[in-house]
């Protein structure tokens, strides 16, 4: 049950950050005004979310068999033949799909007069993205984030049914050998609940962190501290 | 693209996977009605009870919930009834159990939706209500629902697009949805990329309707409000 966990936790951090850092660049694209640039994104994002998890991890772990002659050749055949890495390589990208739309919307609530204003102080690009942007943008992401890294966890417990033995992976093989199933699968159950919530705690105290000074009258981070967690869509 | 042949068995999975979501809808959104009663009355335990519902139900993955009834369910009954000296075999039907399993996963969610449009409702008309001596039925179908479903409606709109993706799960109870479809046919013609990239565009092409019909359904549910001007 332990190593369940920990692969469970592994998985989740590694897609985090590798969806990460592959959506900040993509959210960068995804508000420019150029077609070339957004229309690509928009389109990786609209493919991720408008597909269940579990037909894009078939897809990449069971469809890579397919291309098996043209992936030996690019000597990637050793990667796509391991559940593991077609498993980090889905949660990846399919987080970085919802995280670039998170982005997207922190980066878009980021007040114009403060862009004019970085521009008219010639600031470059880059410059203003890391001085004002992304300060910022970050900061407004942050509650719909948390979101995400929970939804990313629970959904970790699909690894299990392309045979890697997370959490519920190893909850099934104990079920099955045992027979106990309503107590192995409850234990499982208790196991996720109390991470998904602390992990719901961690993230509150980070935010109120980081919104420190817009406390008070107006109430930085009241709105969602009576939703732990909201619908991802 | 060459499907062998197969290309039937797509259809028919969709077909399922429509009623199951269909279905579960409509679990989620009687659930979603009683849960957020539950939430806003008086009484302490309706509150804690509703409370316990949606912070366990949103705790847990849906993978692991839909295992839980579908082989918990039947072993925990029957222990319990060998325990009171009898002998029952209970076997789930999977299309039940994953109609029901996420019907009630997907209640939580619509129960907070529900809370919101509710909290929506403008107090003053409520208050004319029983003012001009509505009694509470007379109330709730009037004034209510009415207006309820207004507010709900974006929000019910998002629930159903995750649950379409959820009904994918249920392939693991043996359900001949579309996930399961497309795995036979893939065992069957070894050419499993095509198959999932089929089944991917079918459940693209479910989202791209319902986004379109909540369009459309959002559009009615407004009609004669005045759009705001910016």
């Amino acid at each position: 049950m332990l190593s369940g966990l920990v692969l469970t936790i592994e998985l989740t951090v590694l897609s985090i950050l590798c969806g990460t850092l592959l959506a900040i660049p993509l959210a960068v694209l995804r508000v420019s005004t150029l077609p070339v640039f957004w229309m690509p994104v928009y389109g990786y994002t609209f493919f991720f979310r408008g597909t269940p998890l579990l037909v894009q991890i078939f897809l990449i772990y069971y469809g890579s068999g397919q291309f098996r002659g043209v992936l030996q050749d690019l000597g990637l055949w050793a990667l796509f033949r391991e559940p593991y890495f077609c498993a980090v390589l889905t949660l990846a990208l399919n987080t970085a799909a919802y995280i670039v739309e998170i982005l997207r919307g922190g980066i878009q609530a980021v007040p114009t007069g403060q862009i004019e204003a970085g521009l008219a102080c010639g600031m470059s690009r880059s410059r203003l993205y890391q001085r004002v942007i992304f300060p910022q943008a970050f900061r407004f992401a942050l509650p719909a984030f948390s979101n995400e890294v929970i939804f990313l966890f629970q959904s970790t417990s699909l690894v299990s049914i392309i045979t890697l033995l997370d959490l519920t992976g190893v909850a099934r093989i104990i079920a099955a050998r045992t027979l106990d199933v309503y107590e192995i699968y409850l234990t499982a159950c208790l196991l996720y609940l109390g991470i998904t919530y602390t992990i719901v705690g961690a993230f509150r105290f980070f935010e109120v962190r980081l919104s420190g000074h817009l406390r008070g009258s107006s109430g930085g981070s009241e709105a969602h501290d009576k939703q732990a967690i909201v619908l991802r869509g | 693209m060459d499907l062998q042949g197969y290309g039937w068995m797509l259809w028919a999975g969709l077909e399922v996977t429509v009623m199951v979501a269909v279905s579960a809808m409509a679990v989620a959104v009687c659930l979603g009605l009683i849960g957020s009663w539950a939430k806003l009355s008086k009484s302490t335990s309706a509150r804690t009870a509703a409370r316990i519902y949606t912070t366990v139900i949103r705790g847990i993955p849906e993978l692991l919930l839909i295992l839980v009834v579908y082989y918990g369910t039947p072993t925990l009954i029957q222990s319990v009834a060998e325990g009171l000296g009898f002998e029952i075999v209970l076997d789930l039907n999977p299309f039940a159990t994953g109609v029901i399993t996420i019907g009630f996963i997907y209640g939580a969610f619509a129960t907070e939706v529900f809370r919101g449009a509710f909290l929506a409702i403008d107090p003053g008309q409520i208050e004319a209500a029983s003012a001009v001596g509505m009694s509470r039925q007379q109330m709730t179908r009037r004034i209510i629902l009415p207006q309820m479903w207004r507010f709900a409606l974006p929000g019910l709109g998002n629930v159903w697009m995750v649950l379409v993706k959820a009904t994918a799960l249920v392939s693991v109870i043996q359900l001949d949805e579309l996930m399961r479809m497309s795995f036979v046919a893939m065992s069957a013609t070894k050419l499993p990329f095509t198959f999932f990239l089929c089944a991917t565009f079918l459940y693209l092409g479910i989202t791209i309707m319902s986004q379109v019909l909540q369009h459309y359904l959002e559009a009615w549910t407004n009609r004669g409000l005045k759009p705001a001007k910016v």
